[in-house]
This record gives C-alpha cells, structure tokens and sequence, in this order.
C-alpha cells in the first residue's frame, strides 16, 4: 500500500447495484455483461459523470463465461464512455469486487489515474458446462482432420462418459474440499452452534429487511426491468426472507454432513446473480468536478492460510494486517462488514479475532478486537442478501460507504473471505 | 477548373470525376461535354488501353443529373433533346474501345448509375454508404439518358422494374447479387480491383455474368414470359398510383418497347417519354417537392445569423408511452444519442424501453444493423423512475398525456431538477405551448416539438416557438429533428398548429356528410381517389376518436362556430368507440385488420345512408373545407412561407404529392375560381365556406401563393 501524496487520496464518490437474485431466477436470461453494463450505466447517470473523465474500468468476474473473457471491456464499450478507455478483469475469488476497488485506489495514488469505474459481476445462472478433456481433444483433433474416415476414427474413441458433461463445482482445486464442506469443518473444529449459525442469519434477514424497506439498500440499488415485455419490475434482492423465524430455520436439515453437521441452505449465502459498481477518484479530481466523496480507501489487506486447514480463516490475518496498516485499532472502528459466505465461517473469524488463545495460535501479538454487533453488519450481509461472488466487494464498500455518511462514523471495515484460503481486509475513511 | 482529373497506371487511366465547389458529383450538360472531351482525349491516347472512372467524392460516386436543368425545360422537344444528349454520352462510354470499368462508392444514383450501366465493368464498396438506384420515378419522370434500356439488359425486365418503378435504392450487397455489380470489395482495395479487372479486360477476358435460375430464364428470358411481367407489373402500378402518378406507366410501355423491338427503338421511345414526362405537371410538383425538401433542410427557422444550436448528446423524455418510446426509439436509432426515458410508473418504463428496443431489434432482424451496433445503440437506451441523468441531457421532450395540469406539473419539476441551459420541448398536438409555458421560470428554453404517430414512420416534424422562445433553442431543436430524420417546418403557437389546423375542418366535414347519411366508404373512397392515401373517415378511426374529440373542442374554442365539431363523434364515443385501438369504430377489424365499414354507425345517428350520393359535391366539400382553412391560417401567419405549408401538408397529412400541396392546389385552379366555389359552397351548406379574407384578396388582385414559373 503507498502513502498518498495529498490530494491524491482515492475515495468512493458513489455505488449502484443490481438487485441481487437468487441464481436461476429473475435474471437468469441476462448476461454478465448485461447486469455490469446496467448498474455502470445507471451510476454514470446518476452521478452525471461525463463518460469522457473516466481512464480505466475494473471490474472482477469470478466464473467468467469463457466467451466472454473480459467483461470489464464491455463495461467501458458503454457508448456513454468513449470507445477507449482501458478495462481489465480480475479474479481474487470472492474477494474480486473489492480488489478491483483497491487496484483502482492504487493507480489512483500513483497517479495513472483520477477516475475509475470498479466493481464486479456474478451470474452463477450461467456458468460455463465444459465437455471432458477427452472430448474436447477429439473435437479439435476432428477440426484438423483431412478426411471422413480420419474423423470417424477419431469419433470412434469417444467412451459415453466422454460425454457427460463437466459443471465446475465451488470447491478447491487443492484439496477437493466443498466450499460448505470446509464450512460444516470450521464448525466442528470451532464448536459454533447450529444455534448461533441460525441466530446469526436470522439477524441477517431482520437487518436486510428492514434496510430494504426504509430504503437504504433501496436507494444503492437500480431498477431491473426483467421479463420479455420488461415489464417485471425487480427492485431489491429476492434472497431476502424478511419473515423467517428461528423455528424454520431450525427445521433446515444440514446440507453437508446429514448426520452430525449444521451448515444448512438457511445459514449459508445462496448461489446468486448480480452486479455492482463503484466510482472512485483522487481526492483533488472530486474536489474540482464538485462531487462530495462518501470514503478514502485508507488502507487494505489481504492474507492467505493453507486451504488444507481452515479454508475460510483468511481474514484472521488480514484485518490485523489492514488495521496496521491504516494506523488504527479495532476501538476506532465505528462500522464493520463481515461477508458472510456460511454463518459457521462468520463467527469462526470473530472468534478467531476476540480471543487471546487464537491470538497465540496464529502467532499475533495479541487480540485483534470484539465484535460488536450493533456495529457490525447493520444492514444484513450476504446470507440474507445474496453472493454474486465478485459483486459482493463492490456492494460492501457502497453499503459501507453509505452508512459511514448517515452515521457520521470515522473509521469502517470490510472483512471478505475468500477460496484459496485467501482473506481480505479493507478499511475506509469518512472524508469531512 | 475541370471536373475530371486523370492519372495513369500502367496502360489503364483513372479518370476521376470530382465537380469543384461541390458536395457532391451530379451529371450536368457542362459536365456531359466535359467527359466527352476526355473520353476522345483518351481515345486518342496510344499507351491508354482501359480506363477507370471513379469519384473524389467522400463516400459518393454521383447523386444524379443535374436536376436544376429540369426546372429550365420549357418544351417537350427541349426536353427530348437532353434526354438525347445523355443517351449519346452513355453510348459512347458503353462503345468506347478502351473498355471502362467504374468504381462505385458511395451514392450512385440516376444519371450516375446510368453512366455506372454503360461502363463494361463494375465494381462497388461493401460500405453502407454505397447505395445504387434510379430514383427519377419519384420525380414524376424516367431513366433518360438509356437507363431504362440497359437495366433490364442487365438484371432483368422483373428486377428492372423493382428498381424503376418505385424509384427505389438498393445497398451493396443487394446490388451485387441482383447482378448490377459485378465485383464487390471493402473500400480500401476498390481501386486495386477496378484497375486488375480493367487490365484483365485488356487482355481480351470476358467478365463471367451468372444466370438467372430457371424462374429468370422463364420470367425474364422469353417473350411470352415477359407479357405475364408486363401486365402484373402494370396492374400493380395502377392499383398503387390510382392512375395519379403516369411515369411508372410510361417506364414500363418503355422497356416493353426495348426488349421487345430492340434498343434502338427503346432509346428513342425512352427519350420521347422523358421529355413528355418532363413538362407534367405532376413532374413539376414533384420537382418543387425535391428542391423545398432540400431548402428545409437548410432553415433552422430562425433569420440566417441568429441562433446557435447546441450539440445534442443525449435526449431526456418524460413519458414513456407509445409517443415517449417512439421519439426515443427514432432519437437512438437515427442520431445515435443517448435516449432516457422518465415515467411515475416503472412498469411503464420497462415497456416504453421495450418499445423502442424492439425498432433496434427489427433493424437487426432485417440486418440493417451489425450485433455491434446494435448493443451500443440498445445501451443507448435506458429508463428511470426518477430525473436522474436528467440534468446532462441537452433536450428533454416531454411526452405526457393532453392535459394542461398535468403538463405544467411537468415543466415545474423539470425546471427544478435540470439546470438552466436545458431545452424543455413539449410534444402536444393541441394545446398552445404558451399556455405550457406559462408558469415557467424560464420560458426562453421551452419549445414545441410536434411530432406525428408512429414517430417511426412519420416523416414531419412541427417546431412551435412561443413569443418568448430564444432562437438558440429554436435552432437546436429544429437541428436535432433533422437529425431525428424529420422534416422540420417552424410553425405558430395557435391552436392545431398547421397540420392538424387544416385538418380539422376536413374531418369535421367529414363528420357532417355522415350526418346527411353519404356512406362512409364513399366519402374515404372519393378522397383516395383525389389522391390521399386513406380517407377522412379511416383516418378518424387511425387517429382515435378520443384524440379526434378533443381535438375538436380545443380547435372550436380557438376558432368558433366555423370548427364546430360533428356531432358524429361524440354519438361514436357514447357507444364506445375509440377507432382502431380499441377495433370499435367506423370500419370492422379483425386482427388489427380493417375489414369493411361498419354500417351500424347510421343506426346510432339516427339517419337512412343515403343510396344516391353526387361524388363531386362530396370532393369539393372535403377540399374546400381543407384548402380555405389552409389560407386562412395563411393569412394568419402560422406558417412562414408557402413552401412550408405544402411541405407540412404533404408530409403530415399526406396531401397528394402530385398535387404539390394546399397552396400549389389553390395556384392551379386560381383565387378567383377557388372563392367562387366557395361562395357556391357557402350559400349551399353555410357561412364555414365563407372564403378566407387573403383569398378574396388575391381573388381581386390576382394574387398568387408563389411566383408564376417558380420551380422552386
């Protein structure tokens, strides 16, 4: 992390989503492309930014669809940019969102740049089915093939299972560990209750709700108009059950490990579609285009644990890490967001940094800090709002952002786990 | 300077025909002279053994003839003779020794694609820009400098027609594959190719055309094949003109009398139909539509000098009904801007966006459009339930439902949410803008913006400035409808504008015939005849008797007893009757389909139709009621120059183009004949035939609309 030079602090100026949708529901006719291009687009509108300031666009996609690459690219082919203007998409896994945020803020400090579009997209509708890599060589091998009788030769080496097609799954290449697998482990291993996982998500729901309904995670959000005759209106996440109680979620039976696990469908973040975008700029580009700034990224970090031990621990070393690097400690943080991928891995993270014995297992100086929760995911996280794996970044430091003005909080913290064994920590700084 | 330039490559000269001072090439008798000196310098040349024609013109080859030199034609012999002058320049590219290959980009129409006809060889661009037609049908005349003759020889009698007859354009590709091209390229090797095939010719190689298929062979390829073509295409023709529009009629004697006698004859019956053609008056009228289209399109309505129209980037529209999406579909489509559209309803919104992207689908389905483009110009496209991207929008077009309240309610909030500088159009079909404007903070930047339904489609658009309305906005508004592919005409704040002014008695008319029980097909057929294109009656029903009726009123308020509305209307909207929108009207619909009037509409007024109906008294009534209002706008000053209205007429209403519009209508018959007949007409039917004052003015002095003679 540099140390700006003044003026050229990078700070969030706005935010704008998609609703976020449950994968193979409202939005599972729309590409990646279409979802990024429909929240930049309305950001640029409603900021009025003229598509001519704007030097790069970043942008995370964690499953891309192979024929689509570079979704960042069509994000700044938006006929309201000009057709040059650079783009790159990344892949830091589900912390992409907010790495594209702090690439931005980095080019922003070096002064390469003073306008940058980052956020990221999901549309886990439509990830790519792969044929196997048997027969796909055949298939090549046939394109290059110089007579009938070559081809069918090839043809005829292909096996039923050769055709059987390959989804990929949410597991670790490494160790072939599901994502909730690793969940139901840090559960066991951390003994966190399936008391305490649905006690969280129900929070999650309550909160979520309540923040869509007095429009704060509203007004971050653009309409979608769905449907043929696109005359579905969509204007919030329907991942959200404003109704559920503990009983039903009680009654979820765990997903997987039928007999003794606790990680259910009901404390775990759905497969989602979504997108979300950031405008972020150098402090002096804001100040002379007349835009108020919501934040400055102050700082950020990111860590990685082996994946063979606690997949989802990532964060345990991260914020520690971006705290010290922002030259702050826990007390002077007056908002944190928690991504919540399993509820089992929330309260595995807040444990790990409120306790002295996890301080001297993970070889830190001493605890991190205590949760509070009156602070901490004020507006429900990602069980009940859904995990448009890349996008998610981008809605957390909007949301963040946003909560930091109405608050009037100085110092907030966004705390993202991530495959890999990876976890990402930011903190943002309320510019007066 | 010479329009033609020659340099030389190898044993092949290009010749490069470049009009100085001018955007464009056009074919006029200075330059038919002048290609004829370099055809004999070149002739002459030993090393020169091809030649190469092409344009220095920026994405065009040559527009045409040179159509001024119509205008100055004062006989059918004159006329005869240009027709024979361009036939003997052609004939002597198409016999020149040194074979001429022509390179086509860009517009090559009329006299041009003539000339392309003559050449041994052709090669085009695959650019969009380059299009290939024969358009002098649309000018009331033929291809005259042997165009008609070698067409057919070309692609076909069949083919031959579709491009003659409807005076039509056809893109590259299509050229090619109809055999009017024989090469097709990418713009950057045009020249390359035009000068390997030239060399080739040379060498004695005979360019390979493809036939026809079997349907060709049969259709076009045999005498008794092309009778069959003959008399379908002249039944077609006659059904489309009603007998109003002779040149297609003639074109098509014309190619019968090449094919079938050889092209000597041809080139003579060619030359004779033209220069007949050229002294019609219908050729004049259409003439004079050309150069006031092209005129128009050079007035910002404004004096010259004042006004500077501001670059339009990106269009806000408030309502996203079917006007909204309309104006946002066209604004995308035909000027590329950013279009965002604004509604209280969301779900309105959605279907408004859906509109106007299904007229980008339709482009793409007919691959007007590449993939490409069309996601740049559907992402062009956007809606909102606020003003948000409001404020950067250079023009916002209202587009609200007819109602005062609710269209100030609009200004006010527009005039709170975007800054000064924005320019507040208003599209109403009645009500007067200064009334809209009233309130408003800064009524300098609020304007009218007419335009008609399906904004798609219609071509004319009324601007509308208010006593307070700054010529920069006046000229911005009027630029970016041309844009928007409009004709623009700057017409006065008073009620109805011009088009609908006019109409307005003409449908009321309409109205009081159904009254005294004249059947409604014979009231919409005796217009049709006269040369519309629906009848009064129909287009009640097109329009929607909802709008029609409150039309009515406003136009009553504005004007008195001589708009009083039939009572017609109101019996129709009592019985639920909205026109074709909701398929209740005057006529039957079945599926969208108008099948047959709708007799009961006599029950519901109490009155027997009438069996025995005198058609002329019918026609005079409905042309009257239009041509009288038209001069007593005039004399209002509604519209600025004759010019305009004919233009307003023709293009709003479809007033018959062969009849140049209400004012040339009025020139025809004289002033004095027209307040005869109304004073007829007045003692018959009632003071609203009372003549307007400026035509008993012109009646007594002799007074015309325009200057005798003037084409233009």
């Amino acid at each position: 992390m540099l140390t700006p030079s003044p003026g050229r602090r990078a700070v969030v100026i706005a935010g704008v989503r998609t609703p976020f949708a449950k994968a193979g529901t409202v939005l599972r006719d729309a590409s990646a492309a279409d979802l990024a291009r429909h929240c930049t687009r309305e950001l640029l509108y409603r900021t009025e930014l003229p598509g001519s300031e704007v030097d790069e666009v970043i942008y995370g996609q964690v499953v891309p669809s192979p024929l689509l690459p570079n979704v960042a690219r069509e994000v700044s082919l938006l006929p309201q940019l000009p057709r040059t203007v650079p783009a790159y998409t990344l892949n830091r896994a589900c912390a992409s969102g907010a790495q594209a945020i702090c690439n931005a803020a980095d080019q922003i400090m070096a002064g390469h740049a003073d306008v940058i579009l980052a956020g990221g997209v999901e549309v886990l509708s439509d990830v790519p089915i792969l044929h196997t890599r048997k027969f796909a060589q055949v298939l090549v091998a046939a394109s290059k093939a110089k007579s009938l009788g070559e081809r069918l030769g090839l043809f005829a080496q292909v096996r039923p299972r050769d055709l059987v097609p390959v989804s990929p799954a949410i597991a670790e290449p490494s160790t072939g560990e599901s994502m909730g697998q690793s969940a139901e482990k840090m559960a066991k291993e951390n003994h966190i209750s399936r008391e305490a996982q649905d006690g969280l998500a129900l929070m999650s729901h309550q909160r979520a709700a309540a923040a869509t309904a007095d429009g704060r995670l509203s007004a971050e959000i653009t309409p979608w108009f769905g449907g043929r005759a696109m005359d579905q209106v969509i204007l919030s996440d329907n991942t959200i059950r404003a109704d559920t109680t503990l009983d039903a979620l009680s009654k979820l039976r765990p997903v997987f490990d039928r007999k003794y696990g606790s990680v259910t469908a009901g404390n775990a973040s759905p497969l989602t579609d979504g997108a979300a975008t950031t405008l972020l700029m150098s402090e002096e580009k804001a100040k002379s285009m007349g835009y108020r700034p919501l934040t400055a990224i102050r700082s950020y970090a990111v860590a990685a644990v082996d994946p063979g031990w606690q997949l989802l621990m990532g964060p345990a070393y991260a914020v520690p890490l971006a705290l010290k690097r922002a030259g702050i400690t826990w007390q002077h943080l007056g908002l944190v967001e928690i991504h919540e991928a399993f509820a089992s891995q929330v309260l595995s993270n807040v444990q790990a940094w409120g306790s002295p014995e996890w301080s001297t297992r993970l070889g830190l100086p001493g605890i991190t800090g205590e949760v509070d929760w009156n602070r901490t995911n004020v507006s429900g996280g990602s069980i009940a709002l859904g995990h448009p794996f890349a996008a998610t970044g981008a809605r957390l430091v909007t949301t963040l952002s946003n909560e930091m003005v109405r608050r009037d909080v100085q110092f907030g913290l966004i705390s993202i786990c991530a495959q890999g064994g990876m976890g990402f920590a930011m903190v943002l700084e309320r510019v007066p | 300077m010479s329009a033609f330039s020659i340099e030389r490559r190898g044993n092949v000269a290009i010749v490069t025909f470049n009009v100085p001072n001018e955007p464009v090439n056009t074919i006029s008798k200075a330059v038919g002279w002048e290609l004829d000196e370099v055809l004999s310098r070149l002739a002459a040349d030993e090393p020169t053994k091809a030649i190469v024609l092409r344009s220095g013109k920026p994405d065009s080859f040559i527009a045409g003839a040179d159509i001024e030199e119509f205008v100055q034609l004062r006989s059918v012999e004159e006329a005869v003779r240009l027709s024979r002058d361009g036939q003997l320049l052609m004939q002597r590219v198409a016999d020149s020794e040194k074979p001429v290959v022509v390179a086509i980009h860009g517009a090559c129409l009329g006299g041009g694609l003539e000339l392309a006809l003559a050449g041994r060889y052709r090669v085009a661009s695959d650019h969009p820009k380059t299009q290939l037609g024969l358009p002098e049908t649309q000018l009331g005349l033929l291809p005259g400098a042997g165009g008609s003759n070698r067409l057919p020889r070309l692609i076909g009698v069949r083919a031959a027609f579709d491009i003659i007859l409807a005076g039509k354009s056809e893109r590259a590709k299509k050229a090619f594959q109809l055999g009017l091209v024989d090469e097709l390229v990418p713009e950057a090797i045009l020249l390359e190719t035009a000068v390997a095939a030239a060399e080739r010719l040379v060498r004695g190689w005979k360019p390979d055309r493809r036939g026809r298929g079997i349907a060709g062979a049969v259709l076009d390829g045999t005498p008794l094949g092309r009778l069959v073509v003959y008399s379908k295409a002249k039944e077609q023709v006659e059904k489309k003109t009603g007998g109003n529009y002779p040149a297609p009629l003639r074109a098509i004697d014309v190619i019968r009398t090449s094919m079938e006698s050889g092209m000597a004859k041809g080139l003579e019956a060619e030359a004779q139909a033209f220069g007949e053609l050229a002294m019609t008056d219908v050729s004049r009228r259409l003439v004079e539509i050309f150069f006031a289209t092209t005129a128009l399109k050079k007035d910002d309505g404004v004096p010259p000098g004042m006004g500077r129209a501001r670059p339009v980037r990106r269009l806000g529209i408030v309502g996203s009904g079917f006007m909204g999406s309309g104006i946002a579909g066209t604004a995308v489509l035909q000027a590329s801007v950013e279009a965002r559209l604004t509604d209280a309803d969301l779900v309105r919104v959605g279907r408004g966006v859906k509109a106007a992207t299904d007229m980008l689908t339709e482009r793409l389905k007919r691959r007007r459009l590449t993939r490409f483009e069309f996601e740049r110009q559907k992402a062009l496209l956007s809606g909102t339930g606020d003003f948000s991207g409001f404020a950067g929008a250079q023009i916002i077009i209202e587009a609200v439902f007819e109602d005062l309240a609710v269209k100030r309610q609009v200004m006010a909030e527009l005039e709170a949410a975007v800054p000064i500088t924005t320019i507040l159009a208003t599209n109403t079909s009645t009500i007067p803008i200064h009334d809209i404007a009233g309130e408003a903070q800064h009524p300098e930047r609020i304007v009218g913006m007419h335009f008609f339904s399906p904004v798609e489609k219609m071509p004319l658009l009324e601007v509308i400035p208010t006593g307070s309305t700054s010529a920069d906005t006046i000229v911005t508004a009027v630029q970016f409808g041309r844009r928007m592919g409009k004709t623009v005409i700057v017409v006065a704040d008073s009620p109805g504008f011009w088009v609908n002014r006019i109409l307005s008695p003409y449908l009321n008319e309409a109205g009081y015939l159904l009254e005294e029980g004249v059947p409604i097909e014979l009231i919409d057929a005796v217009m049709t005849a006269w040369g519309f294109p629906v009848g009064p009656v129909a287009l009640l029903d097109e329009v929607g008797l909802d709008v029609g009726e409150k039309a009515g009123k406003v136009m009553h308020q504005g004007f008195g007893d001589r708009l009083t509305p039939s009572r017609v209307i109101g019996v129709m909207r009592a019985d639920d009757r909205l026109g074709r929108k909701n398929e209740r009207g005057f006529y039957f619909y079945k599926d969208g389909h108008k099948t047959g009037p709708d007799g009961s509409v006599f029950q519901l007024l109490g009155v027997r139709p009438l069996g025995e109906v005198d058609k002329q008294r019918v026609e005079d009534r409905l042309v009257f009621a239009m041509l009288n209002e038209a001069a007593m706008a005039m004399g209002e000053g509604v519209v600025r120059v004759p010019r305009d209205a004919d233009i307003g007429a023709i293009f709003g209403i479809g007033f018959p183009p062969f009849r140049g519009g209400p004012l040339r209508t009025l020139d025809a018959m004289g002033a004095a004949e027209a307040v005869a007949k109304l004073e007829r007409l007045e003692a018959a039917h009632g003071p609203r035939f009372h003549a307007a004052p400026v035509l008993e003015e012109m009646a007594r002095t002799g007074g015309r609309w325009y200057p005798v003679g003037s084409g233009r």
